[in-house]
């Protein structure tokens, strides 16, 4: 049941990854990305972490697309869409140096194989993608790094009103 | 399903993402297959979480969206000023920091 889960979802991630890179126009690649997000998110449902699978699919799939798709609209799609991409001879070298650091990197992932390695953690293991154990360990081990991401997120938010703020022409 | 297809899955998805990234010549293509590069790597946070049975693969997933959804507002708000600026959107036209 969840090989055939992952090969239907894993197969439609990775067809619409390739559509990402290779459509012409952004619109369309954006729309691939989309399909592609929501995929991935049924995977982290065969994984165990309904949480990330949720987040997954209402911020990425929801809140950053959208605020990528707006921006496609806003600036001229067909002036956009229409750039051709650089030499075919850049595309070759790319997929080839692609196809070299798979091979390099297939018999280290070999290494990894096996059967769970479980670990005494005090949870069974299907508490451990729960929202209950997700934000207890979130807001007691990692609240440091918690408070320090919504620094991050206020620096990013003064840092975009300013940049998309009309200048004033001198 | 073992641990190691959850891997070349996320290997796969990377290296697409990679070759996305040196191929295109449109700023927000680009940014579109930086965002698949970092989902790629979640996908492997998330398989190495099952497999160790710990939670702390998940909360680095959390972190990185949060960080990606923060990329993503600042870049786009500078391709607009790019694109307001120089009415362009190809990156081999903003090339005035390389020489």
């Amino acid at each position: 049941m969840e090989t055939a889960f992952f090969y239907l979802f894993g197969g439609i991630a990775l067809l619409s990854a390739i559509s990402v890179v290779a459509q012409k126009k952004v619109f369309y690649s954006a729309i691939s990305l989309i399909v592609c997000l929501c995929s991935v998110a049924f995977l982290y449902l065969a994984l165990e972490a309904p949480f990330i699978a949720a987040v997954q699919v209402v911020v990425y799939a929801g809140a950053i697309m959208v605020l990528f798709l707006f921006v496609i609209m806003l600036l001229d799609p067909f002036s956009a869409g229409i750039l051709k991409d650089k030499n075919k001879y850049l595309a070759y070298f790319a997929v080839l140096l692609g196809a070299i650091t798979l091979a390099l990197l297939l018999p280290f992932l070999r290494s990894f194989s096996g059967a769970h390695t479980t670990r005494h953690t005090g949870f069974s293991t299907d508490e451990v993608g729960s929202v209950k154990h997700l934000g207890q360990v979130l807001f007691t081990e990692y609240l440091l790094p918690f408070e320090i991401t919504s620094v991050l997120i206020l620096v990013a938010i003064i840092g975009v009103v300013v940049l998309a703020k009309r200048q004033r022409r001198p | 399903m073992d641990t190691l297809h959850y891997l070349i899955l996320s290997m796969l998805l990377f290296i697409v993402g990679a070759v996305g990234f040196i191929v295109k010549k449109n700023i927000i293509s680009i940014f579109l297959c930086l965002e698949l590069m970092l989902n790629a790597v979640n996908l492997s946070f998330v398989a190495f979480s099952r497999q160790l049975n710990q939670v702390h693969g998940q909360i680095f997933v959390f972190f990185v969206m949060v960080v990606a959804a923060a990329e993503a507002a600042v870049g786009l708000a500078i391709t607009i000023v790019l694109y307001r600026n120089r009415n362009t959107l190809n990156v081999d036209d903003a090339d005035v920091m390389k020489w």
